[in-house]
């Protein structure tokens, strides 16, 4: 008697349980949910537009989309030429470890022949590196030709802002979505097809 | 008792266990005869706790949250409010000497076996106050929203992006923006304010409760339950409440001497406390040319940036804390104390402090070849005092723990 009871009595804690518990997901998702970056702040983080023809070759200018640094720089045929030269260098060429919008399209990684588009956040640990375009020997190489370096932990990337083997940051720095109007470079949006 | 007051507290007392929890936790409670100034750091991280949160409580009324005020609502605290400079640097003075007297406290747990069966969940609750601290911590550096805690918080929420697969989203979702932004800021003080001081106030009763149903512990290791009078109360014991608490009183004198000292003529501690780039205000595009962690998480840092790999240095930073929490059951010696222990346990300790401490000044400084290869051997060093000490306490010579203290 006492051992049916029991049997039964556990049957309906379970299903009881069960049911209580399976509105806990619907009792969290607002409370995860209000952690998503707002409309607000999505909307903040909408696309910038900037005019790039004044720029001097070899310069690097930084845009700041979602509030974080966009390294944009106007390639010199030289340091085009000279990425070959540190290939051998580099961890992952072909950025296959990254998501990699335009791959194949330009040297730049870009879609522009001229101008890279390169995020200016080292994805080691989210510091921003400096522009170093020199040919010459650095305290962190020796043999450097041109690129950029994380004075936090010590990355170095090549100047499209592919990684070097041996160092902290694990992956390339990415190419956030743009397209070019003319002289006119939309960061923030794809404009369509690639 | 008697009369009116008699009968108000006795009317108490039938409806709230006034005199019951007085006996049992001070009065009647039983604390070893003989300890030393190691036993004083507890009651000292109490002290510091309740200075936290009534000078937390004050600071909240002027401080602002939002990506536009926070920064300047501290500068109006320190300048405008009076004696608003007061009640911050108390509250980030309290911050470190919170960290100093538990990672001492912590110390004398390893030193004196203090985790030792049948203390195993006091010293859990104590790993995860630890743990509820540090976190309590960087939420609080964010909140000023200078320069370092910017790049700081970037660096620490950017160990998320190192968890395969979801990492990216991990941390959108808890920046709850594409950067550190005042909903960030905002989400943090929440944080900080409301929801940590909850489960540290948790975990505190939960240690206290877990410690008077063991009891303390003292240096010589002397169980001294073994021995009791004719009433059940050990015979190497004080009643906690007045001998204890007078003596504490001594120590807390010292301790608040000390404070005082650093809050009124060094509150900055030399940019250890308070980093100088975080007198600056945030800015999203120009990283500093070193970022370094305030002192009481540098020996972590120092960790993970002696892996060259993301995810790898994530890991080893968050087991150097996990592996606290099983110390209990990696030590095999018979003895408790390091007074009784062999000569593997006192040389294994005081590489292990050396190290520590090591990590804890090359995580403050900048890297070079030389300082990446110590901060690789004192990896080394801190893992293997734990993960070796199951082998060195099993197969070393203890002295005989005397039956009395």
């Amino acid at each position: 008697m006492q051992e049916k009871d029991n049997t039964r009595r556990k049957v309906l804690i379970g299903l009881t349980s069960a049911v209580g518990l399976s509105g806990l997901p619907f009792v969290a998702t607002p409370f995860i949910a209000a952690w998503n970056p707002s409309a607000r702040a999505k909307a903040a983080g909408a696309s910038v537009t900037i005019d790039v023809s004044k720029m001097q070759y070899g310069q690097q200018i930084q845009v700041a989309w979602r509030k974080q640094p966009v390294f944009v720089i106007r390639q010199t045929k030289e340091s085009l030429a000279g990425l070959k030269k540190t290939l051998p260098k580099l961890s992952d060429p072909n950025s296959e470890a990254i998501d990699e919008p335009y791959r194949g399209l330009n040297l730049t990684r870009s879609k522009s022949s001229e101008y890279s588009v390169i995020a200016g956040v080292c994805t080691h640990l989210g510091c921003s590196p400096k522009y170093h375009p020199e040919v010459e020997p650095k305290p962190w190489d020796a043999s450097w030709s041109g690129g950029f370096f994380c004075p936090c932990h010590g990355s170095m990337f090549d100047m499209v802002g592919r990684v070097f083997k041996g160092v902290p940051a694990p992956t390339n720095l990415p190419v956030p979505p743009h397209f070019f109007n003319g002289s006119i470079l939309t960061i923030g949006e794809d404009g369509g097809v690639a | 008792m008697n009369g009116v007051v008699g009968k108000m507290f006795g009317w108490f007392n039938n409806r709230l266990p006034v005199a019951n929890t007085f006996e049992r936790h001070l009065s009647k409670h039983p604390v070893p005869s003989k300890v030393n100034f190691w036993y004083l750091f507890g009651a000292l991280a109490a002290v510091v706790l309740i200075i936290q949160i009534i000078s937390g409580i004050w600071l909240i009324m002027p401080y602002s949250n939002t990506e536009e005020q926070a920064f300047s609502s501290i500068e109006y605290i320190m300048r405008d409010v009076d004696y608003g400079w007061v009640i911050r640097y108390i509250h980030t003075t309290g911050a470190s000497m919170f960290f100093a007297v538990v990672y001492l406290h912590m110390f004398r747990g390893l030193l004196y076996g203090s985790y030792q069966k049948p203390k195993e969940l006091v010293w859990v609750f104590g790993c995860a106050i630890y743990l509820a601290m540090m976190a309590e911590g960087f939420l609080g550096y964010v909140l000023p929203y200078g320069q370092m805690s910017y790049w700081g918080a970037q660096v620490i929420i950017s160990l998320f992006g190192a968890i395969p697969y979801i990492g990216e989203s991990l941390e959108i979702w808890v920046r709850g923006d594409y950067y550190i932004s005042g909903i960030t800021v905002s989400r943090f003080f929440a944080l900080h304010v409301v929801a940590l001081p909850l489960v540290l106030i948790a975990l505190v009763f939960l240690h206290l409760i877990a410690l008077h149903e063991v009891g303390a512990g003292n240096p010589e290791g002397v169980d001294i339950e073994k021995y009791l009078d004719e009433d059940g109360v050990p015979l190497d014991s004080v009643p906690f409440f007045p001998y204890k608490v007078l003596n504490a009183l001594v120590g807390i004198g010292v301790f608040m001497t000390v404070f005082a000292i650093i809050m009124f003529f060094f509150p900055e501690g030399g940019g250890y406390f308070i980093e100088m780039a975080n007198f600056e205000e945030a800015n999203p595009l120009v990283t500093p040319e070193h970022i370094a962690p305030v002192w009481y998480y540098s020996p972590y840092y120092a960790m993970l940036r002696a892996v060259p790999d993301k995810l790898g240095g994530l890991i080893i930073m968050g087991s150097a804390v996990a592996i606290l929490f099983v110390v209990p059951w990696l030590d095999n010696s018979k003895a408790a104390s390091i007074r009784y222990k062999g000569v593997y346990s006192k040389v294994a300790l005081a590489l292990f402090g050396i190290s520590f401490l090591t990590l804890g000044y090359l995580g403050t400084v900048g890297v070079t070849e030389v300082r990446k290869t110590m901060s690789i051997i004192c990896t080394f060093i801190y893992f293997a005092f734990f993960i070796l000490m199951p082998i060195y306490t099993k197969f070393e010579k203890t002295k005989k723990v005397p039956e009395r203290l």
